[in-house]
């Protein structure tokens, strides 16, 4: 038992992991609510696409001395306008539109990390780096999570009714463009807050598995949005601390956790069913 | 006052033109039935009514004024048709009525005392009172297509848009709809009901629509489903 609880407070006296968990935290709470949009919209690959879209992003902030969210930000919302664009100026479907965009993106992302000399880790970028988090980092998570749960603690009905009927939405004179701007724009701050954690490769398991696992229990839209922050977040930690434990990488560990969450919430949704 | 009043409407997607001049009114406390194959422009009419799509020429009024004022008035309210829903998404019967009071809430749309009230009051004209916490997904086809009508009874809506309301309905439950909106019709709001269920058409509407591009016919169910009108309509334009 006291070796259970040494398995979590031990990590707790250096500091790096002190704030790599609180990051965690931050995180898993912003990607696990915003999920449950996500996957009932079938937005995964959008979340995908807006994650690798930013890396250009980073790079050319590095190069400018700007904050990593502020090109990180213009490239995902420039990437989600582009797709739109194309989408509806040519015959090309949504999803070759996606397939398009965000590898033209990311190549010219790996061009210039390649080309210009910079601080970047390119590994950092993809990967994640959660216990080397700098303050300016930790301050930046801290601020845009608070501002997406924010938005979201004051929309999140009108963004349920986007999700669930835009042609209603429109009828009672409640702009579905507008919402949907709005949830983009959501989308591209938190894909900024998570790459911290994940990197760009795995973002897109923090922006979907919650809410899936969530989809999985309930039938009501408030409990999923409790159950996904409740996965959410506890994958996070409990990946952050494993990740300390094996010496792994702390991405690929939350992952790793977040998938097991899945399963077992599939596996028990199974049971139930038959 | 004629509620709907559409002149020479057209609507191109592309090359392919979907209306090619819909001369429309509906007049008002009316059940109007709107008849035609796939491909005739009915969603397309809807659509334009909805001011979903953008008029290649022609005009819409609704209540005598725009389209946008109609819906920012909240009289306007659409039932979509069975395919168009997500009915795994997770929310309850009752969330879905009270969706249909959001256009009168504030931005975080907080339901007030009357909200409730309103959201009741149709829900029990509905008879979907006790149904109210299922999820939507979890009524049977009837059960469902009046849950959207109760969605625009709580809004409170007096024009009512409904699309394909008996697919995917038995016959009893035809029945009930039938009853349902003809009483909301004698209580002075106009209905208009796109069916391809001729069957089902005289019990329940005062005139017919008969359109394939543009109106081909429009008058009482008798007159108008006379064979050789049916022909015009049903002939590929």
């Amino acid at each position: 038992m006291t070796g259970i609880l040494h398995w979590f407070t031990d990590p707790l006296q250096f500091e790096f992991m002190r704030r790599a968990l609180l990051v965690a935290f931050m995180v898993g709470l912003v990607c696990a609510v915003l999920s449950c949009w996500l996957t009932l919209m079938g937005w995964s690959l959008m979340g995908d696409a807006v994650s690798h879209a930013v890396l250009p992003g980073v790079a050319l902030s590095y190069m400018i001395g700007l904050p990593f969210a502020v090109g990180a930000f213009v490239f995902g919302a420039g990437a989600v306008g582009l797709i739109g664009a194309i989408n509806r100026t040519s015959r090309i479907k949504e999803d070759a539109a996606i397939g398009v965009v965000f590898t033209a993106l990311f190549a010219l992302g790996l061009v210039l990390v390649s080309v210009v000399p910079s601080q970047t880790d390119l590994f950092h970028i993809l990967f994640g780096n959660v216990l080397g988090v700098s303050d300016a980092d930790i301050r930046q998570v801290l601020i845009l999570g608070a501002l997406v749960l924010a938005v979201i603690a004051v929309s999140w009905r009108t963004l349920v009714l986007y999700a669930f009927d835009p042609t209603h939405a429109h009828a009672i004179a409640i702009s579905p463009r507008k919402l949907e701007a709005l949830l983009l724009g959501l989308l591209a701050l938190t894909v900024i807050v998570a790459l911290q954690a994940v990197g760009i490769v795995l973002v897109v398991a923090m922006l979907i598995t919650p809410g899936a696992t969530a989809y999985l229990l309930t039938d009501r839209f408030d409990r999923m949005l409790l159950i996904a922050a409740g996965v959410g977040v506890l994958s996070t930690l409990l990946g952050t601390f494993v990740s300390y434990h094996l010496d792994a990488s702390t991405g690929g560990s939350i992952v790793c956790v977040l998938a097991l969450a899945f399963t077992l919430a599939y596996l028990a949704r199974w049971r139930r069913a038959r | 006052m004629t509620v709907v009043r559409a002149r020479d409407v057209r609507v191109r997607y592309g090359e392919t033109p979907a209306l090619a001049g819909v001369d429309l009114d509906l007049e008002p406390g009316l059940v109007h039935g709107l008849i035609g194959m796939n491909g005739s422009g009915k969603s397309t009419l809807f659509k334009a009514l909805m001011g979903l799509v953008t008029l290649d020429a022609g005009t819409i009024e609704l209540f005598g004024g725009p389209p946008d004022a109609a819906r920012a008035a909240q009289r306007l309210a659409y039932a979509p048709q069975t395919e168009a829903v997500d009915w795994a998404f997770p929310v309850s019967v009752g969330d879905v009525v009270t969706m249909g009071r959001y256009g009168r809430m504030g931005w975080r749309r907080r339901a007030s005392a009357a909200d409730r009230a309103a959201v009741a009051a149709a829900l029990d004209r509905v008879e979907l009172t006790a149904l109210a916490d299922r999820q939507i997904g979890a009524l049977s086809g009837g059960q469902r297509k009046r849950a959207f009508v109760a969605r625009g009874l709580a809004q409170g809506a007096d024009l009512l848009l409904l699309d394909e309301p008996f697919a995917g309905v038995d016959q009893r439950s035809e029945a009930t709809i039938t009853a349902l909106l003809r009483e909301l019709a004698a209580e002075g709001r106009t209905i208009l009901v796109s069916t391809h269920d001729l069957a089902a058409v005289p019990a329940l509407c005062d005139t017919v629509a008969l359109i394939n591009r543009r109106i081909v016919a429009h008058g009482p169910p008798d007159a108008t489903l006379a064979p050789d009108r049916l022909a015009e309509a049903f002939v590929p334009a």
